[in-house]
């Protein structure tokens, strides 16, 4: 919302403070400014002047040198501008002055541009003849303005020399832009922001006193208004203006519409417009000559209709949209734009004014689906105060009178069956205090509600709540409209008291903080990526067409494809981030991310689903399966979680399969491991051996334990044996690890693989894999014969599966 | 027998004096002390001294035994420090070769800002609560008195799944899920994934992560809000750090206010990042709206609260200076190595 200080200080006439002050207790009281624009702010010493006389260049053809009568003083200008004659008055800066612009000239210039006066091909120039545009304005706004040239004030202007120029113009002014809270729907007006500027400043305010004459004809004799749906349509109001005379608005109108960056068109136009502005009320204008059968139907459209809008577009239709018909055809889009059929044009005798209320959910949705948003169907989305369109409708046939611009019609049609009526809320300052945290006198809150429009019963304690506030419903309401006033500042400051609470995070965040750390120590970063992505990543990771992955959660107004499903896999945010890097040839890339997967119960959603929380790693550039191996062993150990198996696999889809693994605890999967499919690789456009692995938090949380006790430091000696095996290639190094583990005996302390060797020297299909063992008795010396006994035992069970000691 | 072990002693201590290295040292040990050395020998013929002067002459003997073994200590010892002074010169390295860095990762600078909020109000007595992100409309909405077709369901430009399920469009629905659970008092904080639909660039994205708080008690106030945040913004952004109330709108708070902060890069002088205005506007808060007490079965008349909710990812780009919020989800190694 937009304001031009002027256009306030037509209503808060007392209102004089510095631009600054302004804004600032403007947002502190409420109506957050974010930004303001003095539309003077780089001119200076812009004066009227007058051409006195004009004569040739002596030097130059193309220039004139004019003697400039400013007032007190004549100076002498050397200009190029053809427009311009003697007895012209026109816009001078003067040396040492500034303009907004150059002319013929694009750039910006945020300071302005400084004018001093110098010499014009040997002639001395002390300033320069002004062009809108240098003045920082547009011929959008001044029409009268020349294409090219000089801006030239009209005879009728009332300007003589000397005369501030940028007053004359109107470009004394600051526009104050204003974010107003959806809630505010009165702030929407000059009214209802004029309101706001009058209390917080503790000025009287003025608003307009609305008295229309009209001639003594009845408006019933022209219209006859039908509504059939009073629920979309709450109110609508219709006055007849007839002998129009259509010419210019006068210039104070057109001042304060250019302030707000609307154009001038012509008197009829330019006053449903003003007072759009003015009241927030949405005005609509028809010929009523084009109005069949002198009659308006309020009625919602047919679905497939269609019409053509005044801006000679066709719109489609359908029942949801409300449509202002004649007695024959439709004539405009209820709240949103009219039709082609019924516009104003120069030749119009007889004018029928609509000031209507219309749903504001209604107008939303409406204009969403037509496509099409206006600057009334944008007031209407707020849910406009329907007792505002009568004093609107009666306002503007007040400025008909007072522009002379036509008769108005006595009598108003006003369809309203069903009246807003004003709230009553009871007056509660102790809540309003005890909410607050403060010590505000009755008195004090009094005076902020007078100056709201609020009306104070004292005998029933109550306060009458003014229709166009239809935001206030509650105690807590009221206590922010006496914060506001008493100012947000001057609340004390204070810190709860009561009851002792405890901080702390759930265990789950603790389990996620200390696998940060493990993650990060080994060298991968934590990235973050989206939760939902394409449903063609489940054809990137190769996953089969009845794969329970595919059963995705699906947005129903997704930003686009690419954007749609909820994911059910992890991966995918991985392995593009490890492809960007990639891609940007950083020669190494390590990434981890703890984000939630989402899994539905069923398709289509009847309950929320499951969501849960993954470890996804994934490295490329140094490192193979087994550094990925060891920062999950790492997680693990570090969790307290024992007893995970390794598990070879090859049924994953998006996995190499022949490295590839699973971590499980019985028959919980904690989380897989492997290489990245190299087809898999190449549809992330990842040309590389990347290795991910993906931890099932919820699994780990629920394994994990952060208690330890103390075991003791072992008092007698270890004795080591050094298994070498020779065994077939296709065992597995963890079922041998597993038999020597089962077959040792409680005094094996350790077994460590530490080495692995395939190779001419134990022949073909055939690999040595040797293993440290270290027994220790936590109570006695270890008897030479005891170890001894306990490796036989263990080599009895590896013979069973083919494995011999290697001689 | 004296002029003997003297002459044994002094020939001892001067070869002693000549030894070049712990080799002659151990000889002359040898020669002289050793089984078949000289002062081993002038022992040996002890028998020969008359048995009353034994004993003056057995204490020569060790004295002089003593005098040269501490003295060939000594040299060993210098000579062995010598050695290894000659050796730590040799072993001189260029110590303005780089240091050996280890592959380290680095924490996501917007998981960096979250711990920190996290810490300042654990410290505060506030736990920390989750809560789902795909939601209920009624959890998201309605009982926050957001009803149907109310304009901040545009606003928000909320993704469905179904008419009654969403993605949670902020972090207040975990507020209306710990208040119905109806323990009371409360004071907690929720941080979190939430969904907007809007398009990615520089300042905006469909999923970003806010962090809630909220105080319910007896006799909770607004001003009891002012001096928390105030505490907050202190404790996170720096002692100096003001702290400005403006009043604003949310459907779920009256009085509401959007908190700004002085500017922490220039001071609140004003400079690019605050856009010359000195403040920084950070979170937005209020006093629970009764409706919302009453919808989640909190009686109003008893209790009231207040509710805050930062927008982690704006925290992060401005304490890091940040130019681009699309960097946060790229993951390039290049950008996060730098946090």
């Amino acid at each position: 919302m937009n304001t031009p200080i002027s256009w306030m200080k037509a209503y808060v006439p007392d209102l004089d403070v510095e631009v600054q002050e302004f804004v600032d207790k403007m947002t502190l009281s409420g109506s957050h400014v974010e930004g303001y624009e003095k539309k003077d702010k780089n001119l200076e010493k812009v004066v009227v002047g007058r051409i006195e006389t004009m004569e040739k260049h002596p030097d130059a053809d193309k220039l004139v040198v004019c003697q400039v009568n400013i007032g007190e003083d004549t100076v002498q200008i050397v200009t190029g501008a053809k427009n311009v004659k003697a007895g012209d008055l026109i816009p001078v800066v003067l040396d040492g002055g500034k303009v907004a612009a150059a002319h013929g000239d694009d750039t910006e210039y945020p300071e302005g541009i400084r004018i001093k006066k110098g010499k014009l091909r040997g002639v001395e120039s002390s300033g320069m003849m002004c062009g809108i545009e240098e003045l920082g304005s547009s011929r959008d706004f001044y029409p009268e303005a020349p294409e090219d040239g000089v801006y030239v004030f009209q005879p009728e202007s009332g300007v003589k020399p000397g005369d501030d120029a940028v007053k004359a113009l109107g470009l004394d002014d600051t526009i104050v832009e204003y974010e107003i809270t959806s809630n505010r729907v009165d702030c929407f007006s000059m009214i209802g922001m004029a309101r706001e500027v009058a209390a917080t400043f503790d000025k009287p305010f003025y608003p307009p006193v609305v008295t229309v004459k009209a001639n003594d004809k009845d408006v019933n004799d022209y219209i006859k208004v039908t509504v059939q749906d009073t629920e979309l349509c709450p109110r609508y109001c219709a006055r007849v203006v007839e002998n129009i005379k259509i010419g210019p608005s006068p210039k104070w109108m057109q001042d304060r519409l250019k302030a707000m960056g609307i154009r001038s068109i012509n008197n009829l136009v330019d006053i449903t417009n003003y007072v759009m502005e003015e009241y927030g009320q949405p005005m609509h204008a028809y010929d009523l000559d084009t109005i069949a059968k002198r009659e308006i139907v309020v009625k919602r459209a047919e679905d497939g209709d269609t019409f053509t809008t005044l801006d000679g577009q066709e719109r489609k239709l359908d029942s949801g949209v409300l449509m202002i018909c004649d007695g024959e055809k439709e004539v405009g889009i209820a709240g949103i734009m009219g039709g082609e059929n019924s516009m104003i044009t120069e030749d119009v005798k007889t004018v029928l004014f609509e000031a209507a209320c219309f749903d504001g959910t209604n107008i939303r949705l409406a204009s969403k689906r037509i496509g099409l948003q206006t600057d009334a169907s944008f007031k209407f989305t707020k849910g406009l105060d329907p007792n505002n369109a009568l004093e609107a409708i009666n306002r503007a046939c007040q400025l008909v009178e007072e522009m002379n611009c036509g008769d108005v019609v006595g009598g108003v049609v006003d369809m309203y069956p069903n009246p807003v009526h004003e709230k009553v809320l009871p007056f509660e300052p102790e809540r309003y205090n005890a909410l607050l945290g403060t010590d505000i006198p009755e008195e004090t809150m009094l005076a902020y509600f007078k100056k709201l429009g609020l009306i104070y019963n004292e005998s029933e304690r109550t306060l009458t709540i003014p229709t166009f506030r239809q935001d206030l419903g509650c105690m807590a309401d009221l206590a922010e409209e006496v914060a506001r006033f008493y100012g947000y500042d001057n609340i004390p400051v204070s810190l709860p008291k009561g009851e002792a609470t405890v901080g702390r995070k759930p265990f789950s965040q603790r389990v996620e903080e200390l696998v940060r750390e493990i993650c990060e120590r080994n060298g991968f970063s934590g990235g973050m990526t989206y939760s939902f992505e394409s449903p063609k990543v489940f054809d990137k990771l190769l996953l089969p067409q009845d794969a329970v992955e595919r059963q995705a959660i699906v947005i129903s107004n997704p930003l686009g494809e690419d954007f749609s499903i909820m994911r059910t896999v992890s991966l995918n945010g991985i392995l593009s981030s490890l492809a960007t890097n990639y891609n940007r040839r950083n020669k190494i890339a390590r990434l981890y991310e703890l984000g939630n997967i989402y899994l539905p119960k069923a398709l289509p959603l009847t309950e929320l689903p499951e969501e849960k929380m993954r470890l996804t790693l994934g490295m490329y550039g140094e490192g193979d399966f087994f550094t990925m191996k060891g920062v999950v062993e790492e997680i693990l150990e570090r969790l307290g979680i024992r007893g995970i198996d390794c598990e070879p696999a090859n049924d994953i889809a998006y996995l190499h399969p022949g490295r590839q693994a699973r971590m499980m605890k019985g028959k919980l999967e904690a989380g897989i491991i492997g290489q990245v499919h190299p087809e898999v690789g190449d549809n992330y456009n990842l040309k590389t051996e990347a290795y991910v692995a993906v931890l099932n938090m919820d699994i780990l949380t629920m394994l994990a334990g952060f208690d330890r006790k103390y075991e003791g430091i072992a008092k007698f000696p270890a004795s080591t044996r050094d298994l070498a095996m020779v065994m077939d290639k296709s065992l597995f190094v963890g079922q041998i690890e597993h038999v020597i583990r089962k077959n040792a005996g409680k005094i094996l302390e350790s077994c460590e693989l530490f080495d692995v060797y395939e190779g001419e020297q134990v022949g073909e299909g055939r690999k040595s894999v040797a293993f440290s063992l270290s027994f220790r008795a936590k109570d006695r010396n270890l008897e030479s014969a005891e170890v001894d006994k306990a490796v036989e035992k263990v080599l009895d069970a590896l013979k069973q599966m083919g494995v011999e000691l290697r001689s | 027998m004296k002029e003997k072990l003297d002459a044994i002693k002094a020939e001892a201590l001067a070869r002693i004096e000549g030894a070049k290295d712990l080799d002659s040292l151990n000889d002359i040990k040898v020669a002289v002390l050793g089984k078949k050395g000289e002062l081993t020998a002038v022992l040996k013929s002890m028998k020969e001294v008359p048995a009353e002067e034994r004993p003056a002459v057995g204490q020569m003997v060790n004295e002089a035994r003593a005098a040269i073994e501490n003295r060939l200590e000594e040299e060993k010892k210098r000579i062995a420090r010598m050695l290894r002074t000659e050796k730590m010169k040799r072993e001189t390295i260029d110590v303005t070769l780089p240091g050996k860095k280890n592959l380290r990762g680095h924490r996501h600078p917007n998981q960096i800002a979250l711990e920190d909020l996290e810490r300042v109000f654990i410290g505060m007595g506030y736990e920390v609560v989750d809560g789902p992100e795909v939601e209920y409309d009624r959890y998201n909405f309605e009982l926050l008195n957001i009803p149907a077709n109310h304009p901040a369901k545009d606003e928000q430009d909320t993704f469905y799944i179904t008419k009654d399920i969403l993605l949670r469009t902020q972090t207040s629905p975990v507020q209306a899920r710990v208040m119905e659970q109806g323990k009371l008092p409360i004071r907690m904080i929720s941080p979190g994934r939430v969904f907007r639909s809007d398009e990615v660039d520089a300042t905006h994205s469909p999923s970003f992560h806010q962090l809630e708080g909220l105080v319910i008690d007896k006799g909770i106030t607004f001003a009891d809000l002012k001096g928390t945040l105030e505490q907050f913004a202190k404790e996170f952004f720096g002692e100096k750090t003001r702290v400005k109330f403006r009043p604003h709108h949310f459907p779920f708070t009256e009085p509401s206010a959007e908190v700004d902060i002085t500017c922490f890069k220039c001071g609140g002088k004003g400079c690019r990042m605050c856009k010359g205005s000195g403040w920084i506007e950070i979170l937005g808060c209020g006093m629970v709206h009764p409706n919302v007490l009453d919808m989640c079965g909190i009686d109003s008349k008893v209790y009231q609260g207040f509710a805050f909710g930062i927008g982690l990812e704006r925290v992060t780009l401005l304490k890091y200076e940040i130019d681009d919020m699309r960097l946060l989800y790229e993951n390039d190694v290049r950008f996060l190595n730098q946090f």
